[in-house]
């Protein structure tokens, strides 16, 4: 993606800052200007702790073409202990150890390249918890 | 007295062992792995590179330390693979790790021991008084030429170390550095692989700087190998490190637990380091340890360490690296490694 | 506001044509129509097309089309919803002449998606970009963990997908305009190419070129150009959260329930009074949560629906007689056109061998996205 809009969204790519609704408390991650659930537009920031739990999931098998060496991935919606549900990749295991329930820990991590010489994107993606210890905070 | 008052590494989950790449060049793996003394070596995903290993790490050592990242004053990441060429690691980690905008960041290399050498200039800002904390990192995810002795020994990971005046885990007693213009490894711009100079990165290059800077440490110091519990030295591969550590005077015990190159493979600017930080996982209040790395090109830098009482129960903040070793890890083959390492032409 | 009527339709075949060019599909699909009903002039026309410019390089299509069919000068725009934008144009359509505002209008769909763009990329700019596309999700990815959630909470299996497949390339084999003619097993189906977990090549519709137009007038004028006009009863068009993580269930189409409760309010009827329904199986599992959505079903059992012969044709309430997006073809502009005109045959009795008998009432359902928009029209015989 051309720089600008990369760069505006690093707040909440590297930094995982979201915005909880004075309205209704509920914590919006990307940041938006109007609260989802009650159209309220006054937030305070906070940020999403690295550790979430799998809602859904998938294993891309046909990629896009940026991406195309690191296929098969898998991919979930995961929800945070703060209740904000996202989208990100599922990476460092068997991808069909991925289901519902499971805990997972954000990593930081290069999303994607711009081709060659374009820019660099990171963000996070999840990895499984180690068997029978909590997430880190 | 400025010391380390957070540490941290990380070592990348895939392998690949020393005898999947013997195979590929129909070498006998067992000669292999006897000449080297390497097991197997860690491989760093698409997804993995020095900024993103720096930013495990730091977080990590800011983890341990209990310091907000708002007050780190400097950040260093010392790496002979930085992702750009033009553009500093060090922002990107900046902004992941909440550290800055009021911070003075830098990229340094110098081949192996950019990352102490980050150390070293860390440590002698916030000495100085100018920062009150500064953190250091050395990291890299170098390539090995195919069917090249450094193919078994090119690995990925690093280690990360915050520098402040209180309340130190490890206090540093005396430095050294010594550099020579040696030119026994050493990568074009543009250059995919980088060159080196068989037999001669051994005894001119290596075990000149590394004995040289080791010694000067000990008369500076007035410490000998026998006060010291651990010893530390970057480990292009398993032989060098134990030939260097025994010419110097120590025994194979005081080796032991930094010794990780057999499993971890080299990782470059964070050899060293990330053999640092094995020992710190262990070390007990009052141990002496040296570190010691070796940079082509070339030179060394040494440190005299002393672990504290605040050591013990920091350490337990993050995970350690017998855990990132031993812990959940995956071995590729040559193919799949061939393919992670983009050592495979594929369309633009 | 004034009844509408559709009064013709035109339509290409749905495939891979390489012959034809995008405007060559539109001037194909609106001339047919134009011919059937007999018209010589256009009020305006309104172009569901989701993506001229990634897959052509050609926006502003509104222009270029009115343009290609001869009549430069008469008002024109094109409708994106991403995969819902023929239906929505069908309804831009259907309130500019129910308000008076012009007495003959041409809704059209238009798609050229085989001229060498990189189509997995263009069809996921119907995702959110910034929270899904970004991280590497494509958009069977997103219909997989809507298939995953779906099979989870309410024991649906890969079988139970396969099935739909199944129904739809069996009622596409007696459509001559559908892409794909030959029907498929449920055992080819669950060994084709994996695409995401679990979906597979044969659960997925697939790339196509194609046009499609329905021409439009008040009811009252409707005998100039046909004896069997079709009335449309509703329209309703409602919109979900764009990112699937944000929906309060992935798997329920609260926007095709949405847009649907608007039509069957405004048409005064129900689910239960729908007759045949064309509905938006871009993937297997999306007819599934559809149907559920429509109220065919009762929620969490649409897995059921096409193994027991539920939604086929013979069935209570048969489902995508046309053959579906996915035996029929997907040229994502063109498919809410092509879906009003199979209804539009079905209750003039022209169906052919997919007739369903009697059939008075029918209903066709579009949706862009993930389910982000959907848009719902009722049809009903005069």
């Amino acid at each position: 993606m051309p720089s600008p809009g990369y760069w505006r969204e690093i707040p909440n790519r590297y930094r995982l800052e979201a915005g909880r609704c004075r309205g209704c408390g509920k914590v919006v991650y990307p940041a938006r200007r109007v609260c989802p659930a009650c159209r309220g537009r006054a937030f305070d920031r906070t940020a999403l702790s690295r550790t979430a739990t799998v809602v859904t999931s998938t294993v891309v098998h046909v990629p896009p073409g940026d991406l195309l060496m690191e296929a098969p991935y898998a991919v979930a919606v995961v929800e945070s202990p703060e209740g904000a549900r996202f989208a990100m990749q599922i990476v460092d295991c068997d991808p069909a150890c991925v289901v519902p329930g499971l805990q997972v820990n954000l990593e930081f991590r290069l999303i994607r390249r711009e081709g060659r010489e374009g820019i660099l994107c990171y963000g996070y993606k999840g990895v499984p918890a180690p068997q029978g210890a909590e997430g880190r905070g | 007295m400025a010391g380390i008052v957070g540490y941290g590494a990380f070592i990348p989950r895939m392998r690949i062992r020393t005898d999947e790449i013997a195979r590929q060049w129909h070498k006998d793996p067992g000669t292999i792995r006897r000449g080297l003394l390497l097991e197997e070596k860690s491989v760093p995903g698409f997804d993995e590179d020095t900024i993103t290993i720096s930013v495990a790490a730091g977080r990590a050592a800011l983890d341990r330390s209990g310091v907000d990242p708002a007050r780190v004053g400097a950040l260093y990441i010392g790496s002979e693979s930085h992702p750009y060429a033009v553009k500093p690691s060090g922002t990107v980690v900046a902004e992941a790790l909440g550290i800055g905008p009021d911070v003075h960041v830098a990229d340094f290399e110098f081949a192996c021991k950019a990352g102490t050498e980050a150390m070293f200039v860390a440590l002698c800002l916030v000495e100085s008084g100018r920062v009150e904390y500064a953190l250091a990192i050395g990291a890299d995810t170098s390539q090995g030429a195919p069917d090249d002795a450094l193919e078994y020994s090119a690995s990925a990971g690093g280690a990360a170390y915050l520098f402040g005046r209180n309340d130190t885990l490890v206090d540093v007693l005396a430095t050294h550095s010594v550099t020579t213009d040696t030119p026994d490894f050493w990568r074009r711009e543009g250059a995919f692989y980088p060159r080196h100079g068989g037999r001669f990165t051994g005894e001119p290059a290596y075990f000149k700087h590394v004995l040289a800077s080791t010694r000067a440490l000990f008369a500076k110091s007035g410490l000998g190998p026998q006060d010291f519990r651990f010893a530390v030295f970057h480990m292009p591969n398993g032989k060098f490190p134990l030939e260097a550590g025994k010419t110097l005077g120590f025994r194979r015990e005081q080796l032991e637990v930094g010794w990780i190159v057999p499993q971890m493979g080299n990782t470059y600017s964070g050899s060293s380091p990330t053999g640092l930080a094995a020992v710190l996982d262990v070390a007990e209040p009052g141990d002496r340890i040296l570190l010691t790395s070796f940079g082509s090109g070339a030179g060394s830098d040494s440190f005299a360490l002393q672990a504290t009482e605040r050591l013990v129960e920091r350490r337990t903040r993050a995970p350690t690296v017998r855990g990132m070793l031993d812990g959940p890890h995956r071995y590729l083959t040559y193919g799949e490694y061939a393919k992670v390492r983009e050592k495979i032409i594929v369309n633009d | 506001m004034r009844d509408v009527a559709i009064v013709a339709a035109g339509m290409t075949r749905f495939g891979e044509l390489w012959d034809s060019s995008l405007r060559d599909l539109f001037v194909d699909a609106a001339t047919e129509a134009l011919d059937h009903a007999g018209a010589d002039h256009l009020d305006a026309v309104f172009v569901g097309n989701m993506s001229g410019g990634l897959f052509t390089g050609q926006e502003h299509v509104g222009a270029l089309l009115v343009d290609q069919l001869g009549m430069a000068g008469v008002a024109a725009a094109r409708v994106e919803s991403a995969c819902a934008s023929g239906g929505v144009a069908l309804r831009a359509a259907f309130a500019e002449v129910a308000s008076g505002l012009s007495d003959l209008v041409l809704a059209a769909g238009v798609e050229k998606m085989n001229d060498g763009a990189d189509v997995t990329a263009v069809l996921a700019t119907a995702a959110d970009q910034e929270t899904e596309v970004y991280h590497g999700l494509t958009f069977p990815a997103l219909y997989a963990m809507i298939a995953r959630a779906h099979m989870h909470a309410h024991g649906t299996t890969e079988e139970d997908l396969a099935w739909v497949s199944v129904k739809n390339h069996r009622h596409g084999a007696r459509n001559p305009k559908a892409q794909f003619q030959k029907e498929v097993t449920v055992e080819q189906v669950a060994a084709s190419a994996l695409v995401a977990e679990p979906l597979r090549l044969l659960h997925c519709s697939p790339v196509s070129d194609g046009a499609a137009a329905v021409l439009l007038c008040p009811l009252e004028q409707a005998r100039r150009y046909t004896d069997r006009p079709v009335r449309i009863a509703a329209s309703g068009l409602a919109t979900s959260s764009m990112a699937l993580a944000n929906r309060a269930d992935p798997a329920w189409l609260d926007a095709v329930e949405r847009a649907a409760a608007k039509a069957y309010r405004m048409a005064g009827t129900g689910p239960k009074q729908i007759q045949v329904a064309e509905v938006h199986d871009c993937f297997a599992i999306a007819e599934i949560c559809c149907i559920e959505a429509l109220g065919f079903v009762e929620r969490g059992r649409g897995g059921k629906a096409a193994r027991d012969g539920f939604t086929a044709l013979g069935g209570c309430i048969p489902v995508n007689t046309s053959g579906g997006l996915k035996a029929k073809g997907h040229p994502v502009g063109a498919t809410g056109i092509a879906q009003a005109i199979e209804i539009f045959e079905q209750l003039r009795g022209e169906a052919g061998e997919r007739q369903v008998a009697g059939a008075e009432l029918g209903l066709a359902q579009n949706m862009g996205g993930s389910g982000a928009s959907a848009v719902v029209h009722i049809f009903e015989r005069v």
